[in-house]
């Protein structure tokens, strides 16, 4: 039935669905400052795994998406999320053989870019944000990593995604 | 090996459109058609996110004891009959203030209505001053139009969608609101100061009359505003040395970050408010050429 998707490409959009879920669901203000960039780190796992078919394209719509979302300039969130992704492709041989504590430092580097370029825009246009709980995101994310690591990559087995 | 020798090239393009787009939406009004179309897209998943919350409340509306329900309603009811009475006075004044504008011969304000709308229990990055309300274009929501909660003025709408609009509250860095100190008279621009919750009345020379706690009005000039709701209280004030302007901070009386449903307002008579607006433009056009 699902021919059409091939290499099950329904479980790489769910699971993009799921990133975009999780970062809008709402939390208390305080935890807010501390939501991991899921949407990221699901972007970031499929481009490692499988570069020839989710890069750079995939990660600018889907910062397009957030853009829409946040309601932050147009391109910032994609800009951002093009940037990390191209770096992820290109590193994606050497970063696939690290073990995962050593990947989730890698993606520490990788948010913590993210973040910059965000907050250069956001300081460009006057708007940025005046608390260091800015940066917090950057560490909750690589605390995520092996776990969206371990999940999406028993997915992509179980489900043949290639 | 698969096409990565294009992936720099690519990357260069992609960053080449995102700094374009992002330079357009900063500076062309004209983007903000984009920015709806867009809205409209993410809106049914704004809207699907809400509906957890929804259904806890509406739960926890079920669960709630027979008790609390009666003594919530007598509540109200009280709530009611004082608002009611005051709204009585209210009515003999507005009918005196008509007449006091016709003996003096000046237009009578404009009246406006409102709708109740809610906000999307969706999350934003936390350092943006905005919220997403659940009406939009299908619900005559317009671009610029003024948002109120029960205590004061919260906003405006910036960007409107068909289902969803978004709102950007007045402790936003780019909003400013003419207002009005309800003790003096005296006029003066809040603007916000990011979202700590926090406004600033600037350009107020030393010698002016500002003291803690004087209640800051909407004074309409703006002609975004209706004129006359409360925006702030003034918190602190302090005369820094060699400024030869105060610096003065502005509490919000509207609760920015815990109301769930807000009022937004419409004009009652379009054309006497065109007419203001026309010749404001006027005016201003003839400033500039002189």
């Amino acid at each position: 039935m699902l021919r059409i998707l091939p290499n099950g490409s329904l479980w790489i959009i769910f699971s993009f669905f799921l990133g975009i879920v999780l970062s809008l669901l709402p939390l208390p203000v305080w935890a807010d400052w501390f939501r991991p960039e899921w949407l990221l780190l699901v972007v970031l796992y499929w481009a490692l795994a499988l570069p020839h078919r989710i890069s750079i394209g995939a990660g600018w719509v889907l910062g397009l998406l957030l853009d829409a979302m946040n309601g932050t300039l147009l391109g910032e969130h994609a800009l951002a999320m093009a940037v990390s992704v191209y770096l992820i492709v290109v590193l994606h041989r050497r970063v696939r053989l690290f073990p995962v504590w050593q990947q989730a430092v890698v993606i520490f580097g990788l948010t913590l870019l993210y973040q910059l370029i965000i907050f250069a825009v956001q300081g460009v246009i006057g708007e940025d944000p005046h608390t260091w709980l800015y940066w917090a995101p950057s560490f909750t994310s690589m605390l995520m990593w092996p776990w969206i690591f371990t999940i999406l990559r028993d997915w992509r087995r179980r489900y043949q995604v290639t | 090996m698969f096409k990565s020798s294009f992936l720099g090239l690519r990357l260069t393009v992609l960053i080449l459109c995102s700094v374009v787009l992002m330079a357009f939406d900063h500076k062309q009004a004209q983007f903000k058609q984009l920015r709806s179309a867009l809205l409209t897209v993410v809106s049914p998943l704004q809207i699907a996110m809400d509906w957890p919350v929804q259904w806890v409340t509406w739960v926890r509306a079920n669960v709630s004891s027979q008790q609390s329900l009666i003594e919530e309603n007598a509540d109200l009811r009280a709530e009611s009959l004082y608002l009611r009475a005051r709204l009585q006075r209210i009515l003999t004044l507005q009918d005196e203030n008509k007449n006091l504008r016709a003996l003096l011969q000046s237009a009578s304000p404009i009246g406006e209505y409102f709708s109740v709308a809610k906000l999307l229990a969706v999350s934003i990055e936390p350092y943006l001053a905005q919220v997403v309300l659940d009406k939009g274009k299908q619900h005559k929501v317009y671009m610029g139009q003024p948002v109120l909660d029960a205590k004061g003025v919260m906003g405006q709408v910036v960007h409107v969608g068909a289902l969803t609009s978004r709102v950007m509250l007045i402790t936003d860095v780019h909003s400013a609101i003419p207002v009005q100190i309800a003790r003096t008279g005296m006029r003066g621009i809040i603007v916000g100061n990011g979202p700590r919750n926090e406004l600033q009345l600037i350009d107020v020379p030393d010698t002016s009359d500002i003291q803690d706690g004087d209640l800051l009005l909407t004074s309409g000039l703006g002609l975004r505003y209706p004129p006359g709701y409360p925006v702030g209280t003034i918190s602190t004030v302090s005369n820094p040395v060699g400024d030869s302007f105060m610096m003065i901070k502005v509490k919000p009386t509207a609760q920015l970050n815990k109301s769930r449903q807000v009022l937004l307002v419409w004009r009652k008579s379009k054309a006497t408010f065109r007419e203001a607006e026309n010749s404001l433009k006027q005016l201003t056009q003839q400033r500039q050429h002189s």
